[in-house]
């Protein structure tokens, strides 16, 4: 009998051995995990050795997990404050893998297309405007019949990506904005009922009318819900799609260590409201096997991975950014 | 009575039985209690150590101030305790008299082929998730809410009350607390019904033999006798109300303002938690909601001890005399 034993735990001891799988660990923002789990089971075909473990915990749980470096990379939708990237015991690098757009949905019979500026925008989450007939939001759309209804704003309760992305826009195109409330993934908003999470916020839009709200494209994409064209910084409308995603990143202005905003970008047909997802990794690789495998894994993603991002109604990032992404992990050391 | 049974009383339990069987059963039953009082207090250390950054910068004055600002680092504990008892409150005054009445009704008055039914759908209401209980919420009261029973409320006399002004969306403090009414229905119903079985005949018998009506029996013979267990029921409800997270946040509108309106949205101590703890981004913010995790600790307990106090002096002994 213990004999038996000895030779099933030997067996066991092996076959875990003789594997010889490398396991790594990530964990972080909750948006890029659709694609971030098509790429770790596209790559197991690639190079069957290396398996993924991801954990959407939250950019903020992300950001701590890689700072105590429980986990070989981390993921999130906002960068890291100054004051927590100089926790990091060693240099701690952003990189961008996908962007996404955060769209305006709303609550109005017959659903009709509408457009707004970021100023009308952010005076309604003032709680400045509150009916639809607003003469801010008639002037812009002539050829809707606005019904003389209340504006019902909803936010993001839970901290989030999304809610950051939105007031960093919201911040740009109000000074009042930016004084009052300012920019962060949970806000003190002036006015306003909070939903729990992308279902919250569009469960709330459906269940009231005259409401209004912010979701991700791909939440609004795969609802079917309607979203406004917004009007960028060169004074076009612009509906949000893959390509003005896109076009937002090529304009913006991206710094050496990629922390950057892309909201309100320069661009004729970039989307107002943008912004990427970073994974975080150190320079300096702790285990040189692992390292190894997560730098071939990253060279991969970049190169064949951001193909699949607009099936799944993520913006791809522009050649340029690519390119200097690229060159990045040439100097990540294992 | 055999004797075995006559284990003399001592403080600390060590006058022990002869049989090792019945030794060991004592100490794991006292070790079990003991845990319970660890983990109580565990849990309140670990609140504590998290929460000392933000007790330390806020002082007292944290409990008292409505600021919740994530981005100048600002925070505030008075609307969500407002928010948590005033939604607590709520499902209480609903659920205590609905759930009596029900238990009452099962005890005193029902066909007996008509209870078990009637006392499994009940239990069964207790088995639904809180999350169930939040998307029915959303998508069926909260619309008959806006569009039925709160346009008639604010169109009656009541709507005259500070109670019931101001612009009705839904979703609001008293949405959040008619769902914690339903979920702590079963259990209030279930132990009233407990406590209303275990008054003895006796005391039916004897209201009856000095001419009380149906009615009268119940509320000097059955009601009388059952105060205590009745109060403590409602108790062990107002336990399960003031923790209960995630069916409020989908229903409570989730604004930390404190407002005299109970349309008006809501936000209470374990809604905020469960909503911001994740992505929560500095050391003050997370030490904050620490400290807020220890405030419900702390209002659970207090509250528990007012009820104790008040079920102490007001009614007595409460073994039920007929008077």
């Amino acid at each position: 009998m213990k004999k038996l034993l000895f030779l099933a735990l030997a067996g066991l001891v092996a076959a875990t051995g003789a594997s010889a799988q490398t396991l790594i660990n990530g964990a972080g923002a909750t948006f890029p995990q659709p694609i971030y789990t098509k790429w770790f089971s596209e790559y197991t075909k690639v190079d069957p050795s290396v398996t993924f473990n991801y954990q959407g915990i939250g950019s903020g749980g992300g950001q701590k997990q890689i700072l105590a470096e429980t986990v070989d990379f981390g993921a999130s939708d906002g960068p890291m404050s100054d004051e927590n990237l100089a926790k990091a015991s060693h240099p701690l690098w952003h990189i961008p893998t996908v962007a996404g757009a955060v769209v305006v949905s709303y609550n109005l019979p017959d659903s009709p297309q509408l457009k707004l500026d970021g100023e009308t925008l952010a005076n309604i989450y003032l709680g400045k405007i509150t009916k639809w007939r607003d003469p801010a939001i008639v002037s812009q759309n002539p050829d809707v019949r606005l019904p003389d209804i209340d504006i019902v704003v909803v936010h993001r309760s839970d901290g989030s990506g999304t809610s950051y992305i939105f007031t960093d826009y919201l911040s740009h195109v109000s000074p009042e904005w930016a004084s009052k409330v300012g920019k962060n993934t949970s806000v003190s908003w002036p006015a306003g009922l909070g939903g729990k999470g992308n279902a919250g916020v569009a469960g709330q839009i459906k269940q009231s009318p005259g409401s209004i709200g912010y979701v991700e494209l791909a939440y609004a994409k795969q609802n079917k819900l309607p979203y406004a064209d917004l009007k960028n910084a060169a004074g076009n409308y612009v509906t949000p799609t893959i390509e003005s995603i896109t076009a937002a990143m090529a304009t913006a202005t991206i710094p050496d260590d990629f922390r950057f905003s892309m909201v309100n970008a320069p661009g004729d047909q970039a989307y107002p409201i943008a912004g990427t997802t970073w994974l975080l990794v150190y320079q300096q690789q702790k285990d040189p096997v692992k390292g190894k495998k997560l730098v071939e894994f990253l060279k991969w993603a970049y190169n064949d991975g951001e193909k699949m991002a607009a099936s799944l109604d993520y913006a791809p990032l522009p050649d340029s950014v690519k390119d200097r992404v690229l060159k990045r992990i040439d100097e990540i050391q294992f | 009575m055999n004797e075995s049974a006559a284990i003399p009383a001592s403080p600390l339990l060590l006058a022990a039985p002869r049989r090792w069987p019945d030794r060991a059963f004592r100490w794991v039953a006292l070790g079990a209690a003991l845990l319970i009082v660890a983990l109580i207090i565990l849990v309140g250390w670990q609140l504590s150590r998290g929460a000392h950054l933000a007790i330390a910068k806020f002082g007292p004055g944290f409990l008292a101030s409505a600021k919740w600002d994530p981005v100048t680092d600002e925070y505030g504990a008075w609307p969500f305790i407002f928010g948590t008892l005033v939604s607590s409150l709520i499902a209480l005054l609903i659920a205590v008299p609905l759930g009596v009445a029900t238990a009452l009704f099962l005890t005193e008055m029902a066909p007996v082929k008509m209870r078990q039914p009637v006392i499994m759908v009940i239990e069964m209401l207790a088995a639904v998730p809180s999350v169930i209980f939040g998307l029915w919420g959303i998508f069926v009261l909260i619309p008959w809410l806006r569009d039925h029973l709160f346009q008639w409320i604010a169109h009656s006399w009541l709507g005259y009350l500070p109670l019931f002004k101001g612009p009705i969306y839904g979703v609001s403090m008293l949405a959040g607390g008619i769902i914690v009414a339903i979920m702590i229905l079963p259990i209030v119903t279930s132990v009233s019904r407990e406590i209303l079985r275990s008054v003895p005949n006796l005391q039916r018998e004897a209201a009856y033999a000095l001419g009380a009506t149906h009615w009268e029996v119940i509320r000097i013979a059955v009601l009388n006798y059952a105060r205590r267990g009745i109060f403590g029921a409602a108790v062990l409800g107002l336990g399960r109300a003031l923790g209960e997270t995630m069916a409020v946040t989908m229903l409570i509108g989730n604004r930390p303002e404190v407002s005299a309106s109970l349309f008006a949205p809501g936000y209470t101590l374990a809604s905020v938690i469960a909503n911001e703890f994740s992505e929560a981004n500095s050391d003050l913010y997370i030490s904050s909601l620490f400290e807020l995790g220890l405030v419900l600790l702390a209002v659970t307990f207090l509250v528990n001890a007012a009820a104790q106090l008040m079920l102490r002096t007001l009614t007595g002994s409460g073994t039920g005399k007929v008077s």
